[in-house]
């Protein structure tokens, strides 16, 4: 009887911890015994901040249906405000705990990235389609391209705000934090593998609970049809806010990860540019357009296959594009799709033959 | 259709097996090689090479990774160092920090034992962070921030940002080049924003008279005209071009086009304008840039090592590749003068040739002509006589 009580959906979500937990109790047992390369070991950080990016990433995409390509730039809100914060304890309050310092910087990473989400929101999400596309993606530019010019030096009157090397107001003994196109150098290195699979387990508990509520069956009317949404009483404005900004603030955990994961942070084209925007989509549409647990996986995948492929040397990158091209078309030509449907259908079938016989 | 989905199927499964091999392959590497100490008395040192070799700065990686194998090749043909081999593996980074410490990572597997890396200034500090924790030995022959060697167990070849914008105002003054200088610069890159704010500080106590100072990013390189304009209304009768050759050819052709000509300087990143496609390089005459080396230079070892470049690759070396080429011959310098061998430990090894780097005394083809060779301080940055050259005929001209 008890069985009965477990819907669909949450033993699909208990599925999709359930992957997470036993991926983290593996690592740790080859972490424990030493039989993991240091590749491997550098790894386990970024593929947690990817999966935390193309889960967010699902929210605006799958669940609420609006296509956003400036993802990286809230990624880079979280990283630059988490890092900044960091940066600035360590000369102001050297005696502070790393894991209460980290844990700030993850909070502030959030709000701050959630912040923009709404403040680009408000505008953004009156347009639809290719036009909030390209809005979000010229958004995400603009964060990239002012975060380059941004100066801020610390010294003993305080902190000083200019966007020339030039013309910033700092005695001769000040350090920058930020300075320019150098971005932050000397971000203490807080992230760890537990806190991260700790914050990944968060975020999907964040949305897969989002999905499942009220609230999350709301954001779906919109995406299904608007005029029926609206006209049976549901506020499409704040719906729509409410998803962007959760799907920006936890863009902006992962930037924080991401940040203190490595000793340098810069804002290149490639790391918070429109590339990494579309890398982050194409987790997502790989993984399945409001697939949670899909999403996770494709970013895993994506981001390993390079790195596993390095023994290919020059023939690496095509055979990733490859890769990518044939993983596209397995997930979604029609006839691909009716192929696997038939060959589940015959599995089913041999599997009910074997029960009969 | 079957046909069609039966080879679908066959390329999937067989990328994935490709996938686990290469899984296996490092995995393999690591239980052979030994990840630190313990090498069984291999008779190879284990040089690791960190660069971009593929993306936007393929080209400086590509010339690292190859002219780093030549003096290899070379160091090995001759018997080695102490009668030891060398051994290069080159991974990619792609530009990328969070890539270097990855293809760091990968070396480590492999069995390194010391670092000729990374070849760009951010993924160089994010690697020199993984290369303090483990305490191995890394030299970087391009890495020009001034973080790159902030650790002591770090060394470069190349002269640090400040040190070229402030070499350039020097070099400017002194031999009474302009009156008016203005700046072009790429503000979203580290080489070109660190270059422009030492050579502005350089300026002022130089007395160099700045009357402007133009930024463009990397978005938008390809139309230069503003920059210029507001440089020749500002009257500067020089115009510093912190920047690499590809921008720099847009901006000679553009403002020939407009029919304004000033004196041109540079710094390094200016070497390879010669070779760019469809740049007519009558418009570089009289072009002035501080660079490590000259490939048409006619000393031996220069007209060695190109002739040599060529033959293999069919290419012309650049500055990268002269940087990564002494730093082979550095490397070897500080193992005869250290005495290390390949069986001792990784952090070892890093002690005894930090130490002998600051004995040494290299002289290789960045310092060719100048009298002088390489020497470092403990502050890992190198000491020796910075060279200007002139492009007349079409060809790099020494100054005097």
């Amino acid at each position: 009887m008890k069985k009965m009580n477990i819907s669909k959906s949450s033993k699909n979500n208990m599925i999709t911890y359930g992957i997470v937990i036993i991926a983290y109790v593996v690592m740790q047992i080859l972490l424990g015994t030493g039989n993991i390369s240091s590749l491997m070991k550098g790894m386990l950080v970024p593929l947690c901040v990817y999966a935390i990016l193309a889960v967010s990433l699902n929210l605006t995409v799958g669940i609420l249906g609006e296509l956003s390509l400036g993802h990286a730039g809230f990624m880079c809100v979280g990283a630059f405000s988490g890092a900044f914060f960091s940066k600035y304890m360590v000369i102001a309050a050297p005696g502070m705990p790393g894991a209460l310092r980290f844990f700030i910087a993850i909070l502030i990473g959030a709000v701050m990235a959630g912040l923009f989400g709404i403040l680009i929101g408000i505008p953004v999400l009156r347009l639809k389609g290719d036009y909030l596309a390209i809005v979000t993606l010229a958004f995400g530019e603009i964060i990239k391209n002012l975060v380059n010019i941004l100066h801020v030096g610390l010294d003993e009157k305080g902190l000083h705000l200019a966007f020339t090397n030039t013309s910033i107001k700092m005695s001769e003994n000040g350090t920058f934090i930020i300075k320019g196109a150098q971005g932050i150098t000397g971000t203490p290195n807080d992230s760890g593998f537990t806190i991260s699979i700790v914050l990944l387990l968060i975020t999907l508990f964040i949305v897969l609970n989002l999905v499942n509520s009220r609230t999350g069956r709301a954001i779906m009317a919109i995406r299904d049809n608007t005029i029926a949404a609206e006209s049976v009483g549901i506020n499409i404005t704040k719906y729509k806010l409410m998803a962007f900004s959760i799907s920006a603030a936890l863009a902006g955990v992962a930037g924080v990860l991401y940040a203190h994961n490595l000793s340098t942070l810069t804002a290149l084209p490639k790391n918070f540019g429109y590339n990494m925007s579309i890398m982050i989509l194409v987790f997502v549409v790989l993984g399945g357009i409001g697939s949670i647990r899909g999403s996770m996986i494709a970013a895993v995948i994506l981001t390993l296959l390079p790195e596993l492929l390095r023994g290919l040397n020059n023939y690496r990158m095509l055979i990733y594009a490859i890769v990518l091209i044939v993983m596209m078309l397995f997930n979604w030509a029609p006839k691909c799709i009716e192929w696997r449907e038939r060959l589940m259908a015959k599995l089913k079938l041999g599997k009910a033959a074997k029960e009969v016989s | 259709m079957k046909k069609l989905n039966k080879l679908v199927s066959v390329a999937v499964a067989s990328a994935m097996v490709m996938a686990m091999m290469t899984g296996c392959g490092s995995d393999g590497n690591k239980s052979s090689g030994g990840t630190s100490d313990g090498n069984n008395g291999a008779a190879t040192f284990k040089i690791g090479g960190i660069g971009p070799t593929t993306g936007g700065a393929a080209l400086y990686g590509t010339n690292v990774q190859n002219a780093a194998q030549i003096a290899i090749d070379e160091i090995n043909a001759a018997g080695g160092v102490n009668g030891y081999m060398l051994e290069l593996n080159f991974q990619d980074d792609e530009h990328d920090a969070e890539k270097s410490v990855n293809a760091y990572n990968v070396l480590k597997d492999w069995g390194a034992q010391m670092i000729v890396g990374a070849v760009t200034s951010s993924p160089c500090i994010a690697v020199s962070e993984k290369t303090k924790e483990d305490n191995m030995f890394q030299i970087t022959p391009s890495g020009s921030a001034v973080e790159c060697v902030q650790y002591d167990n770090c060394f470069r070849i190349c002269f640090s940002d400040p040190n070229q914008g402030e070499a350039s105002a020097k070099y400017i003054s002194e031999n009474n080049l302009a009156e008016k200088v203005a700046i072009i610069y790429d503000s979203s890159d580290v080489y070109s924003s660190g270059i422009m704010e030492s050579f502005v500080s350089g300026a002022a106590s130089y007395n160099l008279n700045v009357v402007a100072t133009e930024a463009f990013t990397a978005d938008s390189k390809t139309d230069f005209s503003v920059q210029l304009q507001k440089a020749k209304d500002a009257g500067a009768d020089m115009v510093f071009l912190p920047i690499y050759y590809q921008e720099s050819s847009l901006i000679l052709t553009q403002a020939n086009a407009m029919g304004y000509a000033p004196t041109f300087f540079s710094c390094d990143g200016m070497d390879g304008i010669l070779g760019v496609d469809n740049f007519d390089t009558k418009l570089a005459e009289g072009v002035m840039l501080l660079t490590p080396f000259a490939a048409d230079a006619q000393d031996d070892l220069t007209v060695k090592f190109v002739s040599q470049y060529k033959e293999r690759h069919n290419d012309t070396p650049n500055q990268f590749a002269a940087d990564a080429y002494d730093a082979i011959y550095v490397i070897k310098a500080a193992i005869e003068k250290s005495g290390v061998t390949p069986d001792m430990s990784v952090s070892d090894i890093c002690d005894k040739m930090k130490a002998a780097m600051l004995e040494i005394n290299v002289e290789g083809l960045t310092t060719v002509g100048t009298g002088a060779g390489m020497s470092w301080n403990a502050d890992g940055e190198v000491n020796k006589e910075p060279k200007a050259v002139k492009i007349v005929d079409g060809a790099y001209a020494g100054m005097d």
